[in-house]
């Protein structure tokens, strides 16, 4: 359940994310902006609502994990983390700087919070999926830590992804749930045309996963998914949560051509006036 | 001139015992796995035929079975010992690290994870199979990637107490075995340390050092019998962990010869070879001989003819250190 206030809030806090996801990307100079803000909402309602973590103490053993298996979207865990308190936000400035612990894609062990490494694409989810297995091994079928593991669309393209989605099926990993960033592009165009996915839940459905499909913007919508994904307990859940690629920020709002590029300090004053007067 | 106190007594007698890197393999994860209950084990459907049936059948609760999926097999592991797990992974050294490095790299050595990697079935010595199937350039995968151990062992002995070393150190690891059945040339109750290198035949003052690892040594310890009625005295280091290296014992030993023999049964580009010359090549050049397979496919045959071919043999050994001796 979401109050209305707790909805404020959630919506007030990805407002702040996706601002430092555009300041950090414009002062690195590269990077990734489409996914990031596309995927604010999400992390938002993850850290901020529904996981169980001490960002205090970060490797607490009975914390819920998230593994963000398209790495490249690291601003917005960077700047999720930060503002969910893991670690200072004067750090965000640093990303893909060097010697900075907010490494271009997340590195396990630099980073306080950063659960696994990831860049290279489709690598997420067996680790994910390890960890649950691990988990269950250690605290019995009826424990209700969660292993959260967030995809991109186009990352599906990799077969290294059904492996793992055939293995969690076989293994009725319930405490396990994906969510797709279902925002329709990659680099070189819309997934439609580079690589279709559709019939995406048909494909889920048929490893023996739940699936739900929702709006990746609309909190309640995502939250009710993500309880009755936890609710699931003898098959993996996927959520594909549509998202739109730059949102917040009109003129990066789906375009591939944002997928890989920050905005330029003079986008940034912009972009950051354009996301005030879109929520 | 003699073997040294590591070498089986059937061995030296000419009767050795013959077993095969993998059944010490999977002796060594069932016996980590008594030593340690967070030592897993998973498999790409090639349980028996790296002998993690053994562990299977002792802890089947233990045992993850991942279908024909090495790249899942590795990132799973990875996730297992992110949650404090031992997880060894095996399967053919062509599919894992030949077909999954992207996982080894990224998600068990990038993040420094103790997931411990098997790969069976390396070598020519795979046989009849052929040139698909006969890893050769796995050693060349592993070596340049940091937070990792390579191990090679000399024969199953080795190989059970390798296996048990690796499941304790905190750093990943792989050990490369062999499908064909090879001598038994260490004593079951001979010392091992990983990262430390031994001789199997010694010489008081030695003009050719062969360096080397896996069964191949075999090969390099009837060279050095040979090499005796020549009156050629050498030495014959066992390096089984290639990484981390000990330089300083190869220094040791190559600084008192004329030339030094590596052995292997992998490409010489970027195998053991390229290691011990690069060593060289800083702190004691020496005259060398590589001896193992240069630029080409394996292809399907005997273990013994593919050997022969290849010259990965004593015959090949005994003329390098020939050339070695009296031309350098």
């Amino acid at each position: 359940m979401i109050t209305d206030a707790q909805l404020e809030k959630l919506k007030r806090t990805s407002k702040k994310i996706r601002i430092a996801v555009l300041e950090m990307l414009a002062e690195a100079g590269s990077g990734h902006t489409a996914g990031s803000l596309g995927m604010a909402d999400v992390f938002t309602l993850l850290y901020f609502h529904i996981l169980r973590h001490k960002p205090q103490n970060p490797n607490w053993g009975d914390r819920d994990v998230v593994v963000l298996s398209n790495g490249h979207i690291a601003p917005v865990l960077y700047a999720t983390l930060a503002y969910a308190g893991y670690f200072e936000k004067e750090l965000l400035h640093t990303l893909r700087k060097l010697h900075s612990p907010l490494q271009g894609h997340p590195h396990k062990g630099s980073l306080a919070g950063v659960e696994a490494s990831s860049g290279p694409l489709g690598n997420g989810l067996g680790q994910a999926i390890g960890m649950a297995l691990a988990n269950r091994l250690k605290n019995g079928p009826a424990s209700d830590r969660f292993f959260y593991c967030l995809l991109g669309d186009g990352e599906l393209n990799e077969g290294i992804i059904w492996e793992g989605v055939m293995l969690a099926g076989r293994e009725k990993l319930g405490n396990l749930i994906a969510i797709v960033d279902r925002n329709n592009i990659q680099i070189d165009g819309y997934t439609h045309e580079v690589m279709p996915l559709e019939p995406l839940k048909a494909k889920f459905e048929s490893f023996n996963w739940h699936v739900d499909e929702v709006s990746g913007h609309d909190f309640i919508a995502l939250e009710n998914a993500i309880v009755e994904a936890q609710a699931t307990l003898e098959r993996p859940s996927v959520i594909i949560a549509r998202t739109v690629a730059g949102k917040g920020v009109k003129e990066f709002e789906r375009k591939p051509f944002w997928h890989g590029r920050p905005p330029t300090k003079e986008q940034l004053a912009e972009a950051i006036e354009g996301l005030e007067h879109n929520q | 001139m003699s073997y040294t106190k590591y070498i089986d007594e059937n061995f030296i007698n000419g009767n050795p015992e013959f077993s095969a890197l993998r059944d010490g393999f999977g002796r060594g994860v069932v016996k980590a796995g008594d030593e340690n209950e967070k030592v897993l084990a998973l498999c790409a459907d090639l349980t028996e035929s790296t002998r993690m049936h053994l562990f299977k059948e002792k802890y089947p609760d233990r045992f993850f079975e991942m279908g024909i999926a090495e790249q899942n097999m590795a990132t799973v592991a990875a996730g297992m010992a992110l949650e404090g797990f031992v997880p060894f992974i095996s399967s053919y050294a062509m599919f894992s690290p030949g077909r999954n490095w992207d996982q080894i790299r990224n998600t068990i050595c990038y993040s420094s994870l103790p997931v411990k990697i098997a790969g069976s079935h390396a070598g020519v010595s795979v046989g009849a199979d052929g040139g698909t199937h006969q890893a050769l350039e796995d050693l060349s995968l592993l070596l340049p990637v940091p937070n990792i151990e390579v191990v090679v062992p000399v024969d199953a002995n080795e190989a059970q107490k390798a296996t048990v070393e690796i499941a304790k150190t905190a750093s990943a690891s792989y050990i490369r075995l062999a499908r064909a059945k090879t001598p038994t040339i260490t004593r079951k109750d001979a010392h091992f340390e990983l990262g430390k290198p031994y001789l199997l035949w010694e010489s008081e003052s030695p003009d050719i050092l062969i360096v080397g690892a896996g069964p191949i040594l075999t090969e390099a310890l009837k060279a050095a019998l040979e090499l005796k009625d020549f009156g050629i005295e050498v030495s014959v280091l066992n390096v089984h962990t290639l990484k981390p290296l000990d330089s300083e014992e190869i220094l040791k030993h190559a600084e008192q010869v004329k030339g030094v023999i590596v052995m292997e049964e992998h490409q010489t580009v970027g195998g053991i070879g390229a290691l011990v010359a690069q060593l060289l090549s800083k702190h004691s050049p020496k005259p060398m001989r590589f001896i193992g397979v240069s630029d080409m496919f394996g292809h399907s045959g005997k273990p013994e003819e593919l050997y022969r071919e290849f010259g990965l043999n004593c015959k090949s050994t005994v003329a390098s250190a020939k050339e070695l001796f009296f031309e350098s």
